[in-house]
């Protein structure tokens, strides 16, 4: 599904912040992406959803190699991705419905094709409540979880997420944790990004370490 | 896995069936309308459109200033330029009266001329009256008589034949055709239209200039918008056409306001003009400006203005989107 040979990324003329990088992600798998801060998660992170081309090296996705891509193939490999941002990243003017609904929306679909399918969705994520609500009002969890919908809704095939758990208590933490192990049981490989060694404990899955730039596998 | 019993991913089937149960009822609350993935109304879009309409409304200003001189100055010269005017001096031991005989029956005889008028000498009299004032009796003066011949308005006379016929065949006669006149109205309202199109040029500039500025300025708090739907797949063309519509219709909205504000303004000193008319006042400001009206020519060409605008707010966001997305990769 994802394959990175001997990657390399530098920002502008400056040192190299991943080195060497080779490893793949496989269909239906699930792993943590950790490492100390300034290790290079996001970079990481930011390659794996395509907001970057690499200096060096080979990056394929679904088969792909990502250096022969126009823009607009790019954007119909993006929508194979599902991301959950750090900071949620939800539009503030639409309700936590549209902002679910948003990449069905982006696909040209018609309200009424989807909108069971989102409604299902929300209620499933515990937000059946909160549907109408806009984002300003909701909670730092039920934000959290909006955002988690909206990445899933188009079913990817793979689902990236940077700190999923930072801003929540343990136990919602232990919530959303279930929540992506449900999604990659339905077949959606899932990258997770913390540096939340016991939200890592609570599992056995894959571990990829980044550390001053280079990737340790731990299977 | 080290999870408790109420973690079991299995909970969630059941409490997802749960929660299904009720499956249509939050359909009904749904809005019937979708919100617009760009926010139809935000302080920078409302300051925009103000910028644009004051813009809109100066640049109609001047296009209808333009439009208003180089009107009256083809009046100017199409008037001066229909009529010539033959001038028969008394000389002595001459019927003055033969002469201007003479002289109508020549022009008269000239092919294209539409009608030849000779003044009597009270009408002469009563053209002197400015200066001389009335009761005078100008049988004692040497008052030269004065001829209108009009052209047709497809004709084009021989002047040279007829003014070489009046100096040999009427004594005292002599054909004025206001040529330098004419030249030298040309000459300024050509330099008058000239300057205007000038000022149209710079203003529609700094208006075309401006409107872009203040739409990236807007366009700045929606880049959140351009990033996530980028992230979710969106393909640069929809980003982009989401916004150029959006900044159509704001264009679109100043430039109405302010389009319209000055087709007003044109309107009321038309009115205006009308009101004041057969006073001293409105002779003056009609030899200048003829009526204050600006005509259909006028209206059409404030309307492209507005169009022109529309286009260009939207042209600018379209622009802006395609640069933030190249920032963003």
């Amino acid at each position: 599904m994802v394959r990175f040979e001997n990657v390399g990324l530098r920002y502008g003329l400056g040192p190299e912040v991943l080195r060497d990088l080779s490893f793949r992600v496989e269909p239906h798998s699930f792993q943590f992406l950790t490492g100390p801060s300034g290790a290079g998660k996001t970079s990481l992170l930011r390659l794996l959803y395509l907001s970057m081309r690499p200096t060096r090296g080979l990056v394929t996705l679904f088969g792909h190699d990502l250096a022969t891509l126009s823009q607009d193939a790019l954007a119909t490999l993006r929508r194979r991705i599902g991301i959950v941002f750090q900071d949620f990243r939800l539009l503030d003017h639409m309700t936590t419905y549209e902002n679910v609904a948003l990449p069905l929306r982006v696909l040209g679909k018609d309200e009424a094709s989807y909108r069971h399918e989102v409604i299902e969705l929300l209620r499933w994520v515990g937000l059946g409540e909160r549907m109408l609500a806009l984002p300003p009002v909701l909670s730092g969890g039920e934000k959290q979880r909006a955002a988690i919908a909206r990445a899933v809704i188009a079913q990817p095939q793979l689902l990236l997420a940077d700190e999923p758990t930072g801003n929540v208590d343990p136990e919602l933490a232990r919530r959303l944790l279930r929540l992506f192990m449900e999604l990659n049981k339905s077949g959606t490989s899932v990258v997770i990004a913390t540096h939340d060694i016991a939200l890592m404990d609570l599992i056995d899955a894959r571990r990829l370490v980044l550390h001053e730039g280079r990737l340790h596998v731990y299977e | 896995m080290s999870m408790n019993d109420r973690d079991r991913p299995g909970d969630f089937d059941e409490r997802r069936q749960r929660e299904l149960r009720p499956k249509d009822a939050a359909r009904d609350i749904l809005p019937k309308s979708v919100t617009p993935i760009v926010p139809a109304d935000s302080i920078a879009g409302r300051a925009l459109v103000v910028v644009i309409a004051i813009m809109t409304f100066l640049g109609s200003l001047t296009l209808g200033a333009v439009v208003l001189v180089r009107a009256s100055a083809l009046e100017w010269q199409s008037a001066v330029a229909q009529e010539v005017t033959i001038q028969v001096r008394p000389v002595e031991g001459r019927d003055i009266e033969a002469e201007v005989k003479k002289a109508t029956d020549l022009a008269v005889a000239t092919p294209g001329v539409s009608g030849v008028r000779p003044y009597s000498p009270v009408e002469s009299a009563r053209l002197l009256e400015p200066w001389l004032g009335t009761g005078l009796s100008l049988n004692d003066l040497p008052v030269p008589r004065l001829i209108v011949v009009r052209m047709a308005s497809d004709g084009a006379p021989d002047f040279a034949a007829l003014g070489k016929a009046l100096a040999t065949q009427v004594s005292g006669a002599r054909l004025d055709d206001h040529r330098g006149w004419i030249e030298r109205m040309r000459t300024m309202a050509r330099t008058a239209v000239i300057v205007g199109l000038g000022l149209l040029v710079l203003v529609v500039s700094a208006m075309m200039l401006s409107v872009m500025f203040a739409t990236r300025s807007a366009m700045a708090s929606n880049r959140p918008i351009i990033e996530v739907l980028h992230f979710v797949g969106a393909k640069h063309g929809f980003i982009a056409g989401q916004f150029q519509r959006h900044f159509l219709l704001l264009g679109l909205r100043g430039g109405a306001i302010g389009g319209a504000a000055a087709m007003l303004l044109f309107l009321i000193a038309g009115f205006v003009g009308d009101w004041f008319t057969g006073t001293a006042g409105e002779d003056q400001i009609s030899a200048l400006f003829g009526s204050f009206a600006i005509g259909a020519e006028g209206y059409a060409a404030i309307i492209g203005l507005i169009v022109l605008i529309g286009v260009v707010t939207a042209g600018a966001s379209r622009l802006t989107v395609y640069r933030t997305l190249d920032s963003i990769d």
